[in-house]
Parts: structure tokens; sequence; C-alpha cells
């Protein structure tokens, strides 16, 4: 394991420790100290580097910073809403906490250089000094000089500084439109997966061999690896399934060495893991007490279920009646919706190419003249149109349920369109006894 | 390799890569100057015989240095300062004004920091911080006190000069000039910018108080002179305190550039750009490769450097891609040539992707709805996909028309390198049919 990361400038035993704590990204990291150079030297002004997320980015800078003892300014551009906190991290975190407090307020960027030449001019840097910006997309959307400034941070306030900026997107959606100063780039990429394997491995149980975890971790990236290659996101899984996997070890049924049996055990299980928790339909608590009632997986009710509303007798009618205006086309209405219309040929009326289907292009706007008409037609009873009607239309709009497309001034003939999924209406539907697939025209 | 024994100084091999990489770096991070302005000797010229005058003499003047990024705007500015200000009278008495307009972003800051650079806080005590009209008032008042003969003559330099003029009512601007049209204090104005339009932005009034003296800076290099310029970068100079090593090390520099491969490199890298900030983190990369066991550049160091400044950033990332998610980039692909560019929603891509299944009939990716979307989200997130119009509110996730950033060529070369891929979804990629 000894001489992959190996410099000039750092202790070798520092070196060492850094390499442990930090598995599979050993390359990246021999190759980030070496374009870092030893800590008296100048180091190139901007770094970007880009990877996955969960590719060990933040960490592994983290880790070198901390363990080679460098200079640096942690900064996460999702807390740095606005550039003044920016500025103040890192004179914070270079100079003390006394050289932010000459910050007025709302400083400008030219401020914070002159501020900041000031304070090298009493403490200059003898060691490269690392500005460390994580989540770097987010600086697009400040403002638009910003970022080509801290690509030349080094040449404006004329110190030993480098600026590293850590991001999930290319460097081409960065670039200004004059152009700016161009970062050395560098690619941290994805783990494989027998690295996944590996680094998973690592946190094994105590009370069982690290065989039969490093065997159970095997199992879940054979029914994850395909949907989701996140670190995060797969250590996660594998912390809250392990009590399941190794419930017939407890209970005496099987012994460690018959993995087939695990195996059988535990896949379906998985199976509906990636259904229920993966995406956050059952919350992880949830999923645990599950395990423990001995409840069958995914009876719980999930997050989707709790959709369902109650709405009143009419407003379920004037939601059918949306939905059946959004997704029918208007020359349909007759066929469908008038008691004694004229014989209309079949062929002709049920051409209709793939393309041209509502439920693949979206929902289409409609009049509230439509909606009326259908409204009318769908209800048995005589409905008066009453103001309770026309305000549980907009309530409907209130509810997220319709939007209304024209704007919220127009009061004649406004424009609406139903925003709600054939799943939910057909259970609205199923409520009032109506058949909705009878009356759509995609599915004739 | 000469093997000529120098035995005044000999340093230790660890202390003598110290020294280098220290030379070097400062040479490609820090932007270090050079000796002698290299190739621009007569625009050289022309600028410190201008500046001169305006030292000297205390002739007002104007003028533009525009070239493309990395041409060596500032680097032969500062040359022409450092090269003026060897004369005594001339250190003593020019005042110097650097703004920037990335730090500068309106009239008010530049002023105050006009204010601050030419050392008048004390004279104007607190008034420094009254308004605008005030300070500019004062400011000019001071500058028009002077005249040719007495007053001490002041360099602005405007770097980023084209986001001056983006200013309100381009004041700054207006004002600079227009002190150094008429007689007053003798100030010379130099902006520098990397557009070539630069003129179109200005405003006619501004426009007819300047100069129109410009200094072009494109670069004329044939290949020849560019490795010539390669060699002169990395070669050290009688300077280094080792000259055994010195001249050991320059040595391999020449074996370098005079081998084949490597030349291929750098040739590419001339067909790509010119300008020597491009070509100096070639250079960094290679420099990082220099240990004390290995004190040599070697070809093979400049390939692999090569190859790292010039792969592609997307298909790196299409590389870590789950299955799923590079199914769903196949499927849209997929719409994206039968529909010719027309936008897709996700439903457009599921459907695409059951067909894919249903010919296949193969059980193993059959994912439900909200996994799909899960997977779809996150190459919205990779901004590998985006959506036509941002009003992400009014319409439902599922429906949200979006556009492939992607090249099929991309793709189709990232899938070749993809690890495990599946025989069908190959196939699948290379047609819609398959």
């Amino acid at each position: 394991m000894t001489g992959v990361l190996h410099h000039p400038g750092y202790a070798d035993e520092k070196l060492q420790r850094v390499e442990q704590l930090i598995p599979c990204r050993e390359l990246q990291a021999g190759m980030l100290v070496s374009l870092m150079g030893q800590p008296q030297h100048y180091s190139y002004p901007s770094i970007f580097i880009y990877g996955h997320r969960a590719s060990g980015k933040s960490h592994v800078l983290h880790i070198l910073m901390k363990e080679l003892e460098l200079p640096h300014a942690a900064v996460s551009c999702v807390e740095c809403v606005s550039a003044a906190l920016l500025y103040e991290r890192v004179l914070t975190s270079f100079f003390g906490r006394s050289a932010a407090s000459f910050l007025p307020r709302s400083p400008s960027l030219s401020e914070f250089v002159r501020l900041y030449r000031h304070q090298r001019s009493q403490s200059p840097a003898e060691q490269t000094r690392y500005i460390v910006m994580e989540k770097a997309e987010l600086l697009r959307d400040a403002d638009a000089n910003l970022l080509p400034a801290l690509l030349r941070l080094q040449e404006l306030v004329d110190d030993n500084i480098t600026v590293i900026l850590l991001s999930e997107i290319v460097w081409e959606k960065f670039r200004p439109n004059t152009g700016c100063f161009e970062p050395l780039l560098l690619h941290f990429p994805d783990y494989s997966k027998g690295e996944l394997q590996q680094i998973l491995s690592t946190d094994s149980h105590p009370s069982y061999s690290a065989e039969l975890y490093s065997s159970y971790i095997n199992i879940l990236l054979g029914v994850f690896y395909s949907v989701c290659r996140d670190l995060r996101e797969l250590r996660h899984l594998a912390a809250l399934n392990f009590n399941k996997f190794c419930e017939p070890l407890t209970e005496g049924k099987v012994k460690e060495t018959e993995t087939h049996k695990l195996w059988r055990n535990i896949e379906p299980h998985l199976k509906k893991a990636m259904q229920t928790v993966y995406i956050r339909e059952v919350s992880s608590l949830q999923w645990e007490q599950m395990q423990q009632t001995e409840d069958e997986g995914g009876a719980l009710r999930g997050l989707s279920a709790h959709t369902h509303v109650e709405l009143p007798y009419y407003s379920k009618f004037l939601l059918i009646a949306a939905y059946l205006a959004s997704y029918n086309p208007a020359r349909t209405d007759k066929r469908f919706f008038v008691k004694h219309h004229g014989k209309i040929r079949k062929t002709n009326f049920l051409k209709k190419n793939e393309k041209t289907s509502n439920h693949l292009l979206g929902p289409k706007p409609f009049a509230l003249d439509r909606l009326l008409a259908i409204f009318y037609s769908v209800v048995d009873s005589r409905v008066a149109p009453t103001a309770s009607i026309f305000s549980q239309i907009s309530s409907l709009v209130t509810l997220q349920l319709l939007t209304q497309i024209s704007h919220t001034d127009q009061l004649d003939a406004p424009k609406y369109k139903c925003s709600i999924s054939l799943d939910f209406i057909s259970a609205v539907s199923r409520t009032v006894n109506f058949d909705i697939v009878k009356y759509l025209y995609d599915f004739l | 390799m000469s093997k000529r024994k120098v035995k005044d100084v000999h340093l230790p091999t660890g202390e003598c890569i110290t020294q280098l990489q220290q030379v070097l770096r400062e040479r490609f991070c820090h932007q270090r100057l050079p000796e002698k302005p290299e190739g621009v000797e007569a625009q050289h010229k022309n600028l410190l015989e201008l500046l001169r005058r305006t030292a000297v003499h205390g002739e007002s003047n104007s003028l533009l240095i525009v070239g493309p990024r990395g041409a060596g705007k500032t680097t032969l500015l500062r040359c022409a300062l450092r090269d003026l200000l060897q004369d005594k009278d001339v250190n003593k008495n020019l005042l110097q004004v650097h703004l920037n307009g990335l730090l500068q972003t309106d009239d008010r800051i530049a002023l105050k920091e006009i204010t601050r650079q030419l050392h008048l806080e004390n004279v104007v005590g607190d008034k420094v911080f009254g308004s605008f009209a005030e300070n500019l008032a004062f400011l000019l008042e001071a500058l028009k006190k002077g005249d040719r003969s007495s007053s001490r003559p002041a360099l602005f330099v405007l770097d980023e000069f084209d986001l001056f003029a983006h200013h309100k009512n381009q004041t700054l601007l207006y004002n600079l000039l227009d002190v150094s049209q008429s007689a007053q204090a003798p100030v010379a104005v130099v902006g520098l910018t990397c557009r070539l339009d630069v003129m179109e932005l200005l405003e006619k009034r501004v426009k007819s108080r300047f100069s129109h003296r410009q200094i072009l800076l494109l670069s004329s290099l044939s290949f020849p002179q560019y490795q010539q310029r390669i060699q002169a970068q990395l070669s050290l100079t009688d300077a280094f305190p080792d000259a055994h090593f010195a001249e050991e090390w320059n040595s391999s520099i020449k074996t370098l550039c005079e081998d084949k491969s490597a030349q291929d490199v750098f040739r590419r890298q001339f067909h790509f750009s010119t300008d020597f900030r491009s070509l100096h983190t070639l250079l960094v990369f290679c420099l990082s490769r220099v240990t004390v066991s290995k004190p040599v550049i070697k070809a093979a160091d400049v390939l692999e450097a090569s190859r790292l400044c010039l792969c592609d950033a997307k298909a790196n990332m299409l590389h870590g891609l789950s299955i799923l998610e590079l199914c769903l980039v196949i499927a849209m692909k997929h719409l994206n040539d039968v529909y010719e560019g027309e936008p897709f929603n996700l439903q457009m891509v599921h459907n695409e992707f059951k067909k894919f299944l249903q010919r296949k009939s193969r059980s193993m990716f059959n994912f439900e709805q909200p996994v799909i979307l899960k997977a779809f989200e996150h190459l919205q997130q990779l901004e590998m996909i985006r959506p036509v119009d941002s009003s992400s509110a009014k319409t439902q996730k599922e429906y949200q028309l979006m556009r492939l950033m992607l090249d099929n060529s991309q793709i189709m070369e990232a899938l070749q390198k993809y690890p495990q891929c599946p025989t069908d979804v190959k196939q699948w990629s290379a047609s819609a049919f398959g």
C-alpha cells in the first residue's frame, strides 16, 4: 500500500494516514497533492473538480486539508446565500475573527479584496492558502462577476492562494460569456462495483463476521446497483436492511455459511425496499418499525396513498369533468356526452396515432364553458349554476388540482388545466360510481 | 548528455527539485514577469514610449490594449511599467491607479477606490463617504486645478475595460477621457480588454473623446516559434543555484522537445489555441509529475498530461450513470432521432423504454414509475437534460418538456466505454428497433 502517496513537501506518516482514510481514492489524492506542490510553493490559481454525487470529492479535500494541516477556508455555496457571508468566512478562517469585523454591511467584492490585501500585508502567506468551495454550481446564480473574480483571485489579491471548486456539473456549463481564467480540470471517476463493495464492507456489524457482511453487501448491490450508484444512498439502505438479513440467523433457522438461504430470505424484501424506502414513500423510521413488528413490508400506507382527499360531491364531478376536458379532444365531446348524437363513422372516429395521445403529451387547457357543459352531462341530476359551483372551481385551483392558465384578472372565459394523475381520478370516480375509462378517448 | 563536472555548488537532488519546482511554478502559476517581453517587442516599445511621454513630458493619452484571453495583455503592461519605473524621476513622480472591472462594478465603488489609491482621503476627510456627485466634483476639481507643467502625472489602468462600459451613463469613462482630452492634469488612461468590438460599446460622446489608439495583441506564431517558446518556458536560467543540475535539466528539455510523440502533443495543443494560458495548464500537469526519483519530464508525461487536459467531461459523467439512467438517455436519443429534435417529457421516455422492454421481454429492468422519475430527476440535476421553459410550477413533473443536452456521438462513445454494459442495451442503442 505504501508509496502511492508520496511528496517531498509533506511528512510520510501524515500521507500514510491520509491514505488509510480515503479508500479507493489514492490516485486522485496523489494527483491533487502533486498539483498543490510543496506548501510554500505557488499553486495553480484555481482547480475545478467534478464528479458524481458521493464520489468522495469533499471527503478527500477535507481529509487532505485536515491531516496535512494546510491553512484553508471551507465554504459551502448553499450556506452562503449572500456574497458577504462568503467573504466573512474566508477572512475569518485566514486572519482570525477580528479581520472579518472590518467588513462593512453588504460589502462589495472590491472592499473584500482591499481588506484581504491589507490583512495580507500584515501576515503574508508562508504556505499556500486554499479556499474550498462545495456545490460551486450555485456560484453561477450569484453576481456575474463573482465567479470570474474568484478564478483569478490569486492575481487580484496578489497572495499565494488557490481556489478549489467542487461540483457535479461539468465545466462547460460554468464558462461566462466573455471568458475567464480557465481553471485546472480534475475528474473524480465513479466508484466501480468492486470499489463500492470494498468501501461498504468496511463498516461491518461487530457481532457478525466480516465475510457475512460482505456477502450481504454483495446481495444488496445485486439488487440496487442497476438503479443507484450513490454511495451514501447504498450505505443507508445497507444499514436499514441488515437486521432483516440477520433475522434467520438469530432465530437459529440458518447457519452463516448457507448464503443461498439467506439470499432467498432477503431478496424479495430488498425489492420491496426499492419501491418504498428508496423513493421515500415510507420513511426510514417507519420501515424499521415495520420490520420489528413483523409487518408485511409495504402494507403500511405510503406517502402517495395519502394524496387522497375528501371532496364534496359536486367537486368530484367537477374534477372528473375537468379531467375529461383536459385529456379528450374537443371534437369527440359530441360522441361522448350528447345523448342522441348523429351517426359518426366508427373508423374515422377511432383513427388516432400514438403520438397525439394526451396521456403521453400531458393535459390540454380548456375553457370554463366546456368544463360546465361536460359537468352537466356527467351529473345525472339537475344542478343550478349557483355561486357555490363556481367557488368550488376556484377552490380546486387553490388545492392545485386544477391550474389556471390565463391570468387571474381575466374574469370572462378563464382557461384551466387539470393537473392530477389517472390513478387519482380513477379513485375519485370510483367513489361516485362513475366509470371514467369508458369516457376517455385514449383508452377506447 | 554531457557529464561535465561542475564542482562549485552541488546541492542534493531533493533540494534541486524543490528549487526547480519553485522557479517553474512561479512561472506557470503566478505569471511571473519575464525578463523581456517575447514576441511583442514592437508593441512593448510603443507602449513604453507612450507612457514615458505622459510621465516625463506631461502629455495626456488614452490607449486600449486588445487581445484574446491569455494573450499577455497584463504581462505587456506590467513589463512596460517595470521598465518605466526604473527611471528614478518617473518613479517618484508618477501616480498609479489600478482599477478592475470585476471588482469596481459601479462608478461609486470605482470613485472611492480612485480616491483611496491617490491618497486623497486625508484631504477629503470624511468627505470620502459623501455623495457621489460631491466626490466626483472634488476629484475633477483636483485634477483640473493641476496643469501640464506643475502637477504630477497620473496613470489610470482599467482592467476588463469592457465591463466599465456597462456602467450607468458611462460617467466614469466620460470624465476620465474628458480630463485626458482637455488641458488639465496629465493623465494616461490605459484599458485592457478581450472584446474586439469594445468601441461599439462606448457611447458617442465617450468615443469621441477617446484617442482611438489601440494595441492589438494577436498571436502570429508559427509552430517552430511556438515550440521554441515552450522550450524557453521550461528551461532554467543561469540564476539557478546548482549549475550542473540546471545544465542537465536543460538538455533533457531539449531532447524532450525533439521527441516525436511530444511534438505531436504540442502540435495538437497549438492547433487548439496558441495562447500560453492553456499551454501552462498542460505544463503544470507535466511538472507535477517530476519527483526526486524521476527528475526529468518524459514524453509519456506530456502524453498523459494532454490526455487529462483534453478528455471529454460529459463522456466522463456518462460513465458514472447507473444502467437505468443510461437506458433513459438512450430512449431520449431515439426520441430525438425519430421526432427530429422535438422536446420530450418523462411519459414519452418511459413509453419508449417500455417498448424496448416488451420487445426484449426481460423483467430485469422492470421498474416502477417513481423509480424512473428519480433517475430522470438525477439526469436533470446533472444538467444532461434541461427544461424547455422554466415555469416548472404550472405543469406536472411527468409532463414537463425537456431537451437532451448531449450529442449522439457522445452517447455512443460513452456506451463503448461503459463497464459491463448489457449486450441488448448496446444493440438497442444502435437502432431503435434492435
